[in-house]
């Protein structure tokens, strides 16, 4: 009976410790710019151009996250080099999570902006 | 843990475990999206204080309550995270590559910023309790003990599984073939990392 | 009789190593018994609901009456629903998932036998969780759906709401890890040439009802788990008195309930996809728009759930966005009825019992599927909503549909799992007595419905007129019961009959009908190569006839799964969590800590078996 691919799970490209380092330090500093946006726009220090950027910080900072969460899940947890089953097992749901967060936060704002009575 | 001594050849060529372990990830991501999507909902919504970043005069006592939140701590917090997700990884090339001692040193430096992450939690929860912040006392309170509280719940039994890993790897069962049972803790560990990565700019930093 | 079929079936397990007697079924892992556990657990859970239901039916006879008080009357239809979705549909279909998938996949069993064995423990705890409210008169009495802020601890002060938290909890668990068990399982256990589109139409089925449970039930534990917080540990989530939304509980439960109806039905949809093929001779028709509004109508399920509540004054722009949503999933719907009745179209068509039922099913599922409709538009459902029409509506859909699908199951696959043939007679009697009985019960539902008669309300004034109606529902329900009664008969009749049963009765097309009838343990003596769909088909046609009776083998050389009784210890741990949380007010944290400490007591003895790494041999009979 032959197998549809090769047995050992073991992927091609192996990432070396010197990567996951890199990668360590990368998210190392994605996380003070993160801290430091938020400093930047709301701290005590806060200046006008920190109250110019308020309305692009949320999504800022959720780019910010967003790198973060693809590098631990692509490296990390070496999605890029393996199959892509197990990629499709964590997106999909990841993608009908998302779609409940935003339609939730979404139903929300509409109720209590449009559609709560008095 | 189960050994093959003969591993079954599958459909996709994939260890049917680490198929598992990435399916109960998955479904986990919807239990963390309720919670998040429970703690955003609720934003704005508590009749009284604290509150996360903002003070709040109690109307009758006249007594100011202080913003609860404090960056530099969770901050620690959510790097200890991050260096144990890159601590897990250097672990799991040592058990694969049957080096021993370097799935130790980075198996136990995971574990040691694993413990002190709960614990940095620990006192952050009570911390607020003494700042006047309980599950009861606003729907901040409750929604933000409820998902950081069962993300640290989610750490901790993250805790048990890789100190199980470690006593197995000083007992010298965790050779290259086993070391798919690391990988399967590790993507756990990495998961509620990832978690972690959601929830400290949507609670702490977004106001 | 010298010997009894008892006794040649003991005989027989014994010369093959197949232990007989109560601890191998504790002790169990293999798939098709657990299969049977879950059918026959399932099956009494059904009948406790049915019973509940015809004690309804018999307040509902009279106008103004009071054969049970109101308080009783709340339990009971809470209870009659949770039961029949929880504790009968959804393990019923559990039953063949278990039995079934390994062996249309050509595989030895799941990917995690012993997680197979947990899973159905766990399931029979919540089960009896749930049920054991009723010894304190304390049955969940806030409808199935335990709608907030009644669940409320000022609403709801007594231990029923927290029965049905903890009990579906447990639940959740169970169906948790049959999901990741049952998605690795089609994913990777699949027979060497089965691709995914060479699936039975089954397998597909039961693969998208598992992604399903798996991104929909997270959703309904965090809701209870929220309202646990609310009722035991002074939470305002759902209380709008401390902030809180009951709302918001509506959004958590549906976001969780719309898939939940399409986890009841798509199993259903994919027995009838195997069962009509059959008895009509011929290939399923459009094979691939099968599949694929399959997974067309699991992911729109995601994006229907406030169809639920167009009632609760959403605004006219979430009222249009889900009313839309809801009409577009009526097309795969429709696309599978189609392909249905294509099949049948120019088939040479066999009506035998399972044909019977798998006709009816379809009958029955477009009624309510046209019921269905008619609520999508939020001015109609404003008409209807909470009145019996919606009963109606989803009596059709999961009796109708699921139930009439399970029992064609049941007669189509009792004799590959008992090598007994079901008495076609008294099949027949049964398909009739429920045909009759169903209509007569939720036909007139959709006009007293619609002339005003609320649901969850234990009686109805005279003046209203429904009694007339109501008092022919609750005949046709005993004659429903009736129908049951001549299926209990039946099975009855057929244990008294000797297990020579052919292994492909009805000219079968997928691989379980190439093995003996029950298969023996192993499943396959040699795995199967497949070559693409209806493979027995196929393999017929090459012949040019009918496959010779399969010989039974020795099955050395074959390696099984060791049985285990950890499965069942952790199972006891999981549910002592959630009965220890409940009793929390009176023994404090200490019972959660024990109960933990069981769990992990379990799991760890589970996952480091001494021997489990032996695989056994038939012939040996294991430890």
């Amino acid at each position: 009976m032959t197998a549809h691919a090769p047995a050992p799970e073991h992927a091609h490209d192996h990432p070396t410790p010197g990567t996951y380092a890199k990668i360590g330090l990368v998210l190392f500093v994605l996380t003070a710019l993160e801290v430091g946006l938020y400093e930047f726009t709301f701290g005590k220090s806060a200046g006008t151009l920190g109250h110019q950027i308020e309305p692009f910080f949320i999504p800022l900072l959720l780019l910010l996250s967003a790198v973060k969460f693809a590098l631990v899940a692509m490296f990390y947890m070496h999605l890029k080099n393996d199959s892509k089953m197990f990629s499709g097992v964590f997106v999909f749901p990841l993608i009908i999570a998302t779609i409940v967060i935003f339609a939730l936060v979404a139903l929300q704002a509409y109720h209590w902006a449009f559609a709560r009575p008095g | 843990m189960s050994d093959h001594a003969h591993a079954l050849e599958t459909s996709t060529g994939l260890d049917s475990r680490k198929l598992a372990i990435w399916t109960f990830i998955g479904s986990e991501c919807m239990f963390f999206a309720t919670l998040i999507s429970n703690y955003l909902v609720n934003k704005g919504k508590s009749l009284v204080g604290p509150f996360a970043h903002e003070a709040w005069t109690d109307p009758t006592t006249g007594n100011v309550m202080e913003p609860i939140i404090e960056i530099p701590l969770v901050t620690v917090g959510t790097a200890l995270l991050l260096f144990s997700s890159l601590f897990v990884v250097l672990a799991l090339y040592g058990a694969q590559k049957g080096n021993r001692k370097m799935l130790l040193v980075w198996l136990g430096a995971t574990l040691l910023c694993g413990i002190f992450f709960v614990g940095m939690q620990v006192y952050e929860f009570t911390h607020f309790a003494h700042k006047g912040l309980t599950l009861q006392r606003n729907m901040f309170g409750a929604s933000f003990f409820v998902l950081t509280g069962f993300h640290g719940t989610h750490v901790t039994i993250g805790v048990i599984w890789l100190a199980t890993m470690f006593v197995l790897a000083v007992r010298r069962k965790l050779p290259p073939e086993r070391s798919l049972n690391l990988e399967m803790a590790a993507l756990y560990w990495h998961f509620v990392d990832v978690v972690w990565i959601v929830i400290f700019p949507v609670v702490y930093l977004i106001r | 009789m010298a010997t009894t079929a008892l006794d040649q079936q003991h005989a027989h397990a014994a010369a093959h190593g197949e232990k007989t007697g109560l601890w191998s079924w504790i002790t169990t892992v293999d798939h098709k018994r657990i299969g049977i556990l879950y059918g026959a657990t399932a099956f009494f859970f059904f009948l406790l609901g049915g019973v509940e239901a015809l004690i309804i039916r018999t307040q509902l006879a009279r106008a103004d009456n009071n054969f049970i008080d109101p308080d009783t009357y709340n339990q009971l239809f809470t209870m009659h629903g949770t039961t029949m979705i929880f504790l009968a549909i959804m393990p019923l279909s559990s039953a063949f998932f278990n039995y079934l998938i390994p062996l249309m996949i050509g595989a030895r069993d799941v990917a995690f036998p012993r997680l197979n064995a947990f899973s159905y423990w766990v399931f029979l705890l919540g089960g009896l969780l749930l049920n054991a409210s009723f010894l304190f008169g304390a049955a969940p009495d806030t409808g199935w759906y335990g709608y907030a802020n009644l669940t409320s601890r000022q609403f709801s002060p007594g231990p029923n709401v927290d029965f049905w938290n903890m009990g579906l909890q447990v639940l959740g668990v169970a169906s948790l890890a049959a999901a990741v068990n049952f998605f690795v399982t089609i994913i990777n256990l699949r027979a060497p040439g089965m691709t995914l589109m060479r699936m039975p139409v089954f397998a597909w089925m039961t693969l998208i009802t598992q992604v399903l449970l798996l991104l929909a039930f997270p959703v309904i534990a965090v809701a209870l788990i929220l309202l646990m917080f609310d009722r035991f540990w002074g939470t305002h989530f759902f209380v709008p008195a401390g902030g809180g939304d009951p709302l918001l509980w509506q959004h958590f439960f549906w976001i969780f309930g719309h898939p939940e109806v399409y986890i009841l039905i798509l199993p259903a949809f994919g027995i009838v996809s195997e069962v009509l093929p059959v008895f009509s001779r011929k290939p399923l028709f459009g094979y691939a728009a099968m599949v694929f509004s399959g997974i067309f109508i699991a992911f729109l399920g995601f994006g229907v759930w406030s169809h639920h509540m167009f009632a609760t004054g959403m605004g006219p722009i979430p009222d249009t966005f889900f009313s839309l949503a809801t009409m577009l999933i009526a097309i795969p719907t429709g696309v599978k009825i189609f392909n249905w009745l294509g099949t049948m179209w120019f088939g040479s068509l066999q009506f035998k019992t399972p044909m019977y039922f798998a006709v009816g099913f379809i009958a029955m599922f477009i009624i309510g599927g046209l019921s269905g409709v008619m609520h999508a538009p939020p001015p109609a459902d404003l008409q209807q909503n909470d009145t019996y029409f919606i009963v109606a509506h989803f009596h059709y859909v999961m009796f109708g549909g699921s139930i009439f699908a399970l029992v064609a199951g049941a007669y189509y696959w009792w004799p590959k799992m008992f090598g007994r043939m079901l008495d076609e007679g008294l099949g027949k009697v049964h398909f009739w007595l429920m045909l009759i009985g169903f209509n007569l019960t939720f036909f007139p539902m959709h006009f007293v419905g619609l002339n005003g008669m609320p649901r969850r309300t234990y009686t109805y004034p005279k003046e209203l007129n429904l009694e007339a109606l109501n008092q022919v529902e609750t005949v046709g329900s005993f004659i429903l019961g009736l129908s049951f009664l001549v299926f209990l008969i039946n099975i009855y009749k057929t244990t008294r009959k000797p297990k020579n049963a052919p292994a492909d009765p009805w000219n079968g097309a997928t691989l379980e009908w190439a093995i003996p009838s029950p298969p023996q343990e192993w499943n396959f003596d040699q795995v199967p190569t497949v070559h693409g769909r209806d493979p027995l088909w196929e393999l017929k046609r090459q012949r040019g006839g009918p496959l010779p009776e399969p010989p039974h083998t020795s099955g050395a050389g074959i390696h099984l799964p060791n049985p285990s009784y950890w499965p069942l210890v952790s199972a006891f741990g999981v549910a002592s969590i959630f009965v220890a949380i409940m009793m929390s007010p009176k023994w404090g944290p200490w019972g959660i800590v024990a109960a933990v400490a069981l769990l992990f007591f379990g799991i760890y003895n589970w996952l480091f078996e001494k021997g489990y790494s032996e695989f056994r041999t038939p012939s040996h009979g294991g430890h």
